[in-house]
């Protein structure tokens, strides 16, 4: 090694110290403890209490998680492909300025946001009531799964939209306007042009996201009922209850493997990129 | 006349999605405004039964709790800028400048801790901590956030320094300045803008961090997201909205300002 990539190595060093010691470091605790019991291992034991205690939750996990992630890319595909393809210059600056509120918006401040918007008598029940279109005597929260769902997806949807629109507005427009000559509708060219071009921007934000939602706690906390819940509060539940690092922990590595699918895409996606 | 009503049609479905998207956007955050100016609030009043500025004389006392963890807060996110930029500025040189080795798989290990489920991670740095003795202290709060800030301040560092005109260095070199002194006087004032770009986003996300405080720091460290969870938890939604009004306010001015910081030839060079 030269005398100037070992000066850059040690510039680099400190930071990537912080990231060994505080995320490399307890990322291997975890793993190990997940594969120990009582000081012994290596043993399947606390896996087998995670799946007696939380094979629910951790399906109940993949539905949210993944309902979320397919509700945010349909609205966000929804959003792009407005901005990019209406012939309306006031329809895009409206849809422009309101799509990315929500994406200042701290998680903890959007979960109790839902927390009174989505409940029984929630500005949303009022709203449809005050409309017609709910008789008051019906109405019920949103405090489950849906309230999860819609608070993951109105956090994520302007993120995702931000880069699928900018992958949209670097398209040849070219194609585009030939698709509309040639009397295509416009739901077709995003469907048949547009999407299949900015896949590859769809795919990773759908990971990131994805991902993202394994690791927010508040919004489960605070949206939802506390059965059936989602893995992240019954590793806290294991923590502060019990002190019960190895079912935690098994749980934690299960979300990693939820998690590494979508990872590995990630990587191999800014890889290809970085080659170029 | 056919084309005449589709347009009217077109423009009446136009309108209408712009005022749903307006109330799903701005619907939830109404909805916490009310709660923060409700006195008396219950079933089946669709508004507030009496409104008032009690919660806010609370929340503001300057002895409360509010006012405590809104300074615990701060201290915390600006220690955590201090902690990630002295970090992050020599990194971003050498990995924006110098050759460096495992240059690509360096960049995505400082993306890891965003980019994994989290909570099991910060169950373990409490564990760690807890062994060193610094479970619930602040120095425990401010490495868990630099640790998670870094990706921001050293990828938009990497990308400022590397759009920044080499030869300006190379023509300050060349009249006599020092490889330190070149870089003091012109590399890093040019690379200022995008730097301070990365310190506003590290700055909020530590306000706005909740998981690893709750693990790390607790029960000491009480921190604005800790107060409005406690709050919001135990329903006091009065207090658990202002909270997360005033959490707002530095996000959305922040935000607007880092559109300006951050320029199109500093933005498309972030993760390269």
């Amino acid at each position: 090694m030269s005398r100037s990539s070992a000066f850059a190595l040690l510039l680099v060093a400190p930071a990537l110290a912080l990231v060994a010691v505080f995320f490399l470091h307890p990322l291997v605790l975890s793993v190990m403890s997940a594969f120990m019991a009582n000081g012994q291992g290596p043993t399947l034991a606390n896996f087998s209490r995670a799946f007696e205690l939380y094979s629910g939750d951790i399906i109940f996990t993949i539905f949210v998680v993944t309902s979320a992630t397919i509700l945010t890319l349909v609205v966000a595909i929804a959003i792009a492909g407005a901005l990019t393809l209406s012939a309306s210059a006031s329809f895009i600056a409206a849809l422009r300025f309101l799509y990315r509120w929500p994406l200042f918006v701290p998680f903890i401040v959007a979960a109790q946001c839902m927390r009174t918007f989505l409940a029984r008598n929630g500005l949303m029940n009022n709203a449809f009531v005050a409309l017609g279109l709910f008789d008051p005597t019906t109405t019920s929260g949103y405090l489950d799964w849906r309230g999860m769902v819609i608070t993951f997806a109105w956090k994520q949807v302007p993120f995702v939209t931000l880069l699928i629109a900018g992958a949209m507005a670097s398209l040849d427009r070219a194609t585009i306007e030939a698709g509309r000559d040639l009397g295509a509708s416009r739901l077709r060219v995003l469907v048949e042009l547009v999407i299949p071009q900015v896949m590859p921007t769809l795919l990773v934000s759908a990971t990131l996201s994805f991902v993202l939602m394994l690791s927010v706690l508040s919004v489960p906390m605070m949206v939802a009922g506390t059965q059936p819940t989602l893995i992240t509060v019954d590793m806290a539940f294991r923590i502060n209850a019990y002190g019960d690092y190895g079912t935690a922990n098994a749980l934690g590595v299960i979300s990693y493997l939820l998690a590494s699918g979508a990872a590995i895409f990630y990587l191999r996606h800014t890889l290809k990129d970085d080659r170029r | 006349m056919k084309a005449a009503a589709l347009t009217v049609a077109g423009a009446a479905v136009r309108t209408a999605i712009v005022v749903m998207m307006a109330f799903a956007v701005f619907g939830p955050l109404a909805n916490l405004v009310l709660w923060a100016f409700a006195e008396r609030w219950y079933t089946p009043h669709a508004l507030p039964v009496t409104w008032s500025l009690r919660w806010w004389e609370i929340v503001f006392r300057p002895t409360g709790d509010a006012m405590a963890s809104l300074t615990t807060s701060i201290v915390i996110a600006l220690l955590t800028v201090v902690v990630a930029l002295a970090l992050s500025i020599p990194a971003g040189y050498a990995l924006a400048r110098l050759k460096l080795p495992f240059r690509t798989l360096i960049l995505v290990l400082f993306l890891l801790p965003q980019a994994f489920p989290s909570v099991s991670i910060y169950i373990n740095v409490a564990r760690i901590f807890y062994s060193l003795g610094l479970a619930g202290t602040v120095p425990a709060v401010v490495l868990v956030h630099a640790t998670q800030g870094l990706v921001y301040s050293v990828w938009i560092a990497t990308a400022a320094f590397a759009a920044v005109d080499r030869d300006l260095d190379l023509a300050a070199r060349d009249l006599g300045a020092s490889h330190l002194t070149a870089f003091w006087h012109v590399t890093l004032p040019l690379a200022a803008p995008g730097i301070t770009a990365s310190a506003i986003f590290v700055f909020l996300g530590s306000l706005d961090e909740f998981t690893g405080t709750f693990f790390v720091g607790v029960p000491q460290v009480n921190t604005l997201p800790l107060l409005l969870y406690n709050a919001g938890m135990g329903g006091n939604y009065q207090i658990a909205s202002i909270t997360a009004l005033i959490l707002l306010v530095p996000s959305v001015v922040f935000m607007l300002l880092v559109e300006r910081l951050l320029g199109a030839d500093v933005l498309s060079r972030i993760g390269r």
